[in-house]
């Protein structure tokens, strides 16, 4: 096996490649069809996951590395998800503090006019 | 290094085989050490772009400013109308078609055809660098516009800082990589590896910092671009 490398016919890249150009259309059009809320929301991050899985899986070759090596830098990550519950917390609870000390905020969004 | 070493008994599949890798007297992972801490670079890499994103989303949710809009900020006006996010769009697909031909370059340098291998690598390089240049383009137009590290006439002033930091760190790893990239690929070309028996699994490693770079993209784009 850590002999001959990583060897895969091209077909399957040139499938993952073209899967990851529609996948990506897709993402780019929920912004152009200006999609909002929880379905823009879950449709992000599932058209974000299937690209980050076919990318790790395939063209850097996770799937076919032993299970020892997937866990040790698949499992690691994992922790991130508590970073991110911990910190949407604290965002949270800063914004609170700043609503009831400073007010609410008297900015209005301005739209850039391009050139 | 022995390969002999590398790829000792039988291979247990499963977690017997996670128990037989760690526990056996030889290398962990049944994979060259080059690609195995190539690895764990890539990994403490994921921790600092997450720490990238999650201070993005934490000074996000924070801020009691409006964030500016990613779709009306990053629109370009082409052809008289206006087209939301073209070009992080363009760039999106540069970076993809990228991570193919790298994809293809590991293939041919498995295969140790060397000329399409180099090919594939400076194509790869090429793509990687027009994307340095369109990003360098959005910088020039957002500063223009009047964005900063410290506020911006769109809304959040936190907004300038998290993108000049991920875009900027993002932009610094392609830049690295595509100089990483025209090492190897030179190297292959004049049979610098051939000199080394011919061992072209370099040019994977090379690959699978290439295909991070493209990872992380993944990641910024639907955060910070489409969110």
């Amino acid at each position: 096996m850590a002999e001959e490398g990583q060897q895969h016919p091209l077909s399957v890249y040139f499938w993952i490649w073209g899967l990851l150009f529609v996948v990506s259309f897709f993402s780019y059009m929920v912004d152009y069809l200006q999609f909002q809320g929880a379905l823009r929301w879950t449709l992000i991050l599932i058209f974000m996951f299937v690209k980050a899985g076919f990318i790790v899986a395939i063209f850097m070759h996770m799937k076919w590395e032993r299970l020892a090596l997937k866990l040790a830098i698949l499992g690691p990550p994992v922790a991130i998800l508590v970073l991110i519950w911990l910190m949407s917390y604290e965002g949270l609870y800063i914004e609170d503090t700043r609503v009831e000390y400073y007010g609410e905020s008297t900015m209005e969004p301005q739209t850039p006019a391009h050139h | 290094m022995s390969e002999a070493v590398l790829s000792s008994g039988a291979e247990a599949p499963g977690t017997k085989g996670v128990a037989d890798d760690f526990s056996r007297d030889k290398q962990v992972f049944g994979v060259p050490w080059g690609k195995a801490m190539m690895w764990i670079f890539l990994l403490s890499d994921t921790f600092i772009f997450s720490c990238f994103l999650v201070s993005y989303m934490s000074v996000r949710i924070s801020s009691t400013d409006p964030w500016p809009i990613p779709s009306e900020v990053f629109a370009l006006t082409l052809f008289g109308t206006s087209i939301p996010l073209v070009l992080i769009a363009i760039m999106t697909f540069i970076l993809i078609t990228s991570s193919g031909t790298m994809a293809m370059a590991v293939n041919m340098g498995y295969r140790k055809d060397r000329n399409k291998t180099f090919w594939l690598m400076v194509a790869t390089a090429v793509l990687g660098a027009s994307f340095v240049g369109m990003q360098a383009f959005e910088w020039t137009k957002l500063i223009s516009e009047g964005v900063r590290p410290w506020g911006n006439p769109f809304g959040a002033a936190q907004f300038g800082s998290s993108f000049f930091m991920i875009t900027g760190f993002h932009g610094m790893h392609v830049s690295a990589g595509v100089i990483y990239l025209l090492v190897v690929a030179f190297r292959v070309k004049n049979g610098f590896y051939e000199k080394r028996g011919g061992n072209y699994e370099i040019v994977e490693i090379t690959g699978l910092y290439w295909h991070f770079v493209d990872l992380v993209w993944v990641f910024i784009f639907a955060f910070f671009y489409l969110w």
